[in-house]
C-alpha cells in the first residue's frame, strides 16, 4: 500500500484532468476488490452447494461481508470524485453507477436473508443460492460502461488497451495489486476470527 | 489547500478511516476471543481438578 501511495503521489504524472485524477488510483482498485470479493463469495457458495465443502459457507459469508465494505468505499469515493468532476454526488442516468448500486444493495439484502434464518444447513444453502444469483450481476456491472451509450463516467480501458501513459498504468497496476492484497489479508483475518469464534463456542458447549 | 486538493484528500481520508474502523472492530473481537479462551481454560482446569478428586475419593 505504501508503494502504491508513493507511486500515486510522487511518480504518476498529473495529466490534463488535473490532480483529481489521483482518485482513480484508489477508487478503481477498491471497486475491483469489491467485484473480486463478491466473485469469491459466489465461488465459495458454489463449492458449498456442489461439493459440500466444509467451511465454504463461512468463507462465502466473509467474502461478501468484506465485498460490501469495499462496495461502500467504492460508492463513497466515487461520489466525492463525481461531486468535483460533474458537480453532482450521484447521476441516476449513468448505467455503471446504478448497476453497481444494484449489485451493492443486492448483497446488502444477503445479510437480511442470512440473519432472518436460524443457523444450520437451511441457512447455509439459501445464503449460497442467493450469493450465486448475485454473481451474475458482477460481469454486467463491469461491462456496463461499454454497453452504455452515455459516457460521463470515464473509460480507462477500451479495445486498444489502457487510455493512459505507461507510468500511470504501472502505478494503477501496483495500486490494484496493493488493494487486492489488502482485501485478501483482511479476508483471512476476519475468517480466522470467525473460525476461532466457532471453535470456542463448540468448546464451551463441550465443557458445560 | 485548493478545492481539488481537498477532494483528493477527502477520498484518501475516507478510505483510511473506514479501514481503520474495520481493523479496530476486528481487534476488539480478538480481545473478546482471548478473554473467552482464558475463561474456558480456567473452566477446563477446574473440571480436571474435580475429576481427579472424584477418582481419588472413588
Amino acid at each position: 500500500m505504501a508503494a502504491a501511495l508513493a507511486l500515486t503521489f510522487f511518480y504518476a504524472p498529473v495529466d490534463e484532468d488535473g490532480l483529481n485524477q489521483k482518485i482513480f488510483y484508489i477508487h478503481v482498485p477498491i471497486a475491483f476488490a469489491s467485484y473480486a470479493l463478491f466473485a469469491w463469495g459466489g465461488w465459495k457458495a458454489l463449492r458449498h452447494l456442489w461439493k459440500r465443502e466444509e467451511g465454504a459457507d463461512l468463507e462465502s459469508y466473509v467474502a461478501i461481508h468484506l465485498g460490501v465494505i469495499f462496495g461502500v468505499l467504492t460508492l463513497v469515493t466515487g461520489s466525492i470524485w463525481a461531486k468535483y468532476r460533474w458537480g453532482h454526488w450521484w447521476v441516476w442516468s449513468e448505467d455503471q453507477l446504478v448497476l453497481f448500486l444494484v449489485l451493492f444493495l443486492f448483497y446488502c439484502a444477503y445479510f437480511m436473508l442470512r440473519y432472518s434464518l436460524a443457523p444450520g444447513p437451511q441457512r447455509a444453502n439459501l445464503s449460497a443460492v442467493y450469493a450465486l444469483f448475485g454473481v451474475v450481476l458482477v460481469p454486467i456491472s463491469v461491462l456496463a460502461i461499454r454497453l452504455s451509450e452515455r459516457f460521463i463516467h470515464p473509460v480507462a480501458f477500451d479495445k486498444g488497451g489502457p487510455n493512459m501513459a505507461a507510468s500511470q498504468f504501472a502505478t494503477f497496476c501496483v495500486a490494484v495489486l496493493a488493494v487486492l492484497t489488502l482485501a485478501a489479508t483482511l479476508y483471512h483475518l476476519e475468517l480466522a476470527g470467525k473460525r476461532l469464534d466457532e471453535r470456542l463456542r463448540d468448546l464451551r458447549e463441550a465443557l458445560q | 489547500m485548493s478545492t481539488e486538493e481537498k477532494y483528493v484528500a477527502a477520498v484518501y481520508l475516507v478510505v483510511f478511516v473506514v479501514l481503520l474502523a474495520y481493523v479496530f472492530i476486528i481487534a476488539l473481537k480478538l480481545q473478546r476471543l482471548q478473554r473467552e479462551l482464558a475463561e474456558l481454560a480456567e473452566l477446563a482446569v477446574k473440571q480436571r481438578d474435580v475429576e481427579r478428586k472424584a477418582v481419588a475419593v472413588g
